[in-house]
């Protein structure tokens, strides 16, 4: 695999490691209904991708809908329609803020940990272990955290968007002075079913690429103490950057 | 034993709060969303309208401010070239007179639009299916600014001698100007 003359020839090492993602995205997705035979599996990974990750996920929902609600009030107030606050941060948690952020911090909080456990895993040498017994390791380690992480998604940025409306609320309401029943009712008028289910299909769609490559980094670490740590920092980049990306084709999409 | 049974509490807490979540954001937050439990209860009211502006489905019906149902279609009757707007309004508002008059308002300066009712004063009140007569139609901006600008023209025309000065609008009625 890392024969002399392909190593420092960076685009086909980047094509490499694209075809071998994919590669393990079509392994994965074949061992995803054995896995829902198995549900303590699957059970214990979304317990720990989404529910230790949810009290960083509220937290930062609720600062970050008050920053909308600030900052929405501010500038709305301007034009005289601080009515519309609701709207504006209804429509850019549930579109935007809540996948993205979700995404961002998943890939902090949960991938690190998914990609550091698999490559300790790997570098132990439990894979092989695994292998010897002919237990699939593939299935029985990879497949339920990536399932437990595209599950968990989508269910974080919704709490987010939750959390984050009634931050912007306690602002615009409380704070500032919008008229509440005003701030609910324009963004009830304002937010369609397909704005909640753009962010849907966002945060799942981020939440395939956060767990596969959060799960690819740590199944294909060097298994040393060094290559851990780099496939744990090539997690966090790879998934903020491609989670961006990603966001602004779907967005492209929705529009 | 015991650890399975923290897990298992934590991820059904999690799994509990997320579709809480999603199930608010897909039912309570868009007005035009799925409902529980099917169509709310309400009795249909009609009215034809000549320009309804950007009113949409959805959007508030209210007499004095307060909301008492929303419109629930929008369509247009190909016959009288108007636009026959649907409204359900909250069963619990049954003494709203027949011929009360209906008009398209906006919410704020640049804000979205509602429907206005106010009551008339007959004994006869609005039934499922009823008709509202009196419609105003809303009012767009743009045709007001128009319209404000043909006026202010045409006046100072007439006057002759007066500057153009479209940044203090004063009324057209021929009262002296006061500002120099």
């Amino acid at each position: 695999m890392n024969s002399g003359g392909i190593r420092g020839n960076y685009l086909l090492e980047g094509l490499r490691r694209l075809g071998s993602v994919a590669l393990f995205l079509l392994q994965l997705l074949g061992q995803c209904v054995p896995v829902l035979g198995r549900p303590s599996l699957l059970l214990k990974q979304i317990y720990n991708a989404g529910a230790r990750s949810l009290i960083i996920i509220m937290l930062s929902g609720l600062f970050v809908g008050m920053v909308l609600g600030l900052q929405g009030y501010d500038l709305l107030q301007r034009f005289g329609s601080e009515q519309a606050l609701g709207i504006a941060a209804a429509l850019g948690l549930l579109r935007e803020l809540a996948p993205v952020i979700t995404a961002l911090l998943f890939a902090g909080r949960a991938g690190t940990a998914l990609t550091s456990e698999i490559g300790l895993m790997r570098a132990t040498d439990q894979l092989t272990a695994m292998e010897i017994m002919a237990v699939d390791p593939l299935r029985y380690v990879a497949a339920p955290r990536f399932l437990g992480g595209v599950i968990a998604m989508p269910l974080l940025a919704a709490i987010f968007s939750v959390i984050g409306l009634y931050g912007a609320q306690l602002v615009g309401v409380q704070l500032m002075g919008v008229d509440r029943g005003t701030f609910w009712s324009q963004t009830q008028g304002a937010v369609a079913l397909h704005d909640v289910g753009e962010g849907l299909v966002k945060s799942l769609v981020f939440g395939v690429a956060c767990s596969l490559i959060a799960v690819h980094e740590g199944y294909h670490a060097d298994p040393t103490a060094e290559g851990v740590g780099l496939a744990t920092t090539r997690t966090v980049v790879a998934s903020s950057v491609l989670t961006l990306l990603l966001d602004y084709v779907l967005t492209a999409a929705f529009l | 034993m015991r650890a399975n049974r923290t897990l298992e509490i934590g991820t059904g807490l999690f799994v509990l709060l997320g579709f809480a979540a999603l199930l608010f954001l897909t039912t309570q937050l868009p007005a035009s969303g799925l409902k529980l439990g099917g169509a709310k209860a309400g009795f249909r009211v009609t009215a034809d309208f000549d320009n309804i502006g950007d009113l949409k489905v959805g959007s508030p019906v209210t007499m004095s401010g307060v909301r008492l149902g929303e419109v629930t279609d929008i369509h247009f009757d190909p016959k009288d070239y108007k636009a026959v707007v649907t409204m359900r309004i909250d069963p619990q508002y049954k003494q709203i007179p027949e011929d009360s008059y209906a008009s398209i308002e906006t919410q704020g300066l640049l804000g979205g639009k509602y429907i206005s009712l106010s009551p008339g004063g007959l004994d006869t009140y609005l039934k499922n299916d009823s008709t509202i007569e009196q419609t105003q139609s809303a009012i767009v901006l743009e045709n007001l600014i128009n319209k404000f600008f043909a006026n202010y023209s045409s006046s100072s025309a007439n006057q002759g001698s007066a500057q153009p000065n479209p940044g203090k609008p004063t009324d057209n009625s021929g009262k002296p100007e006061s500002h120099k």
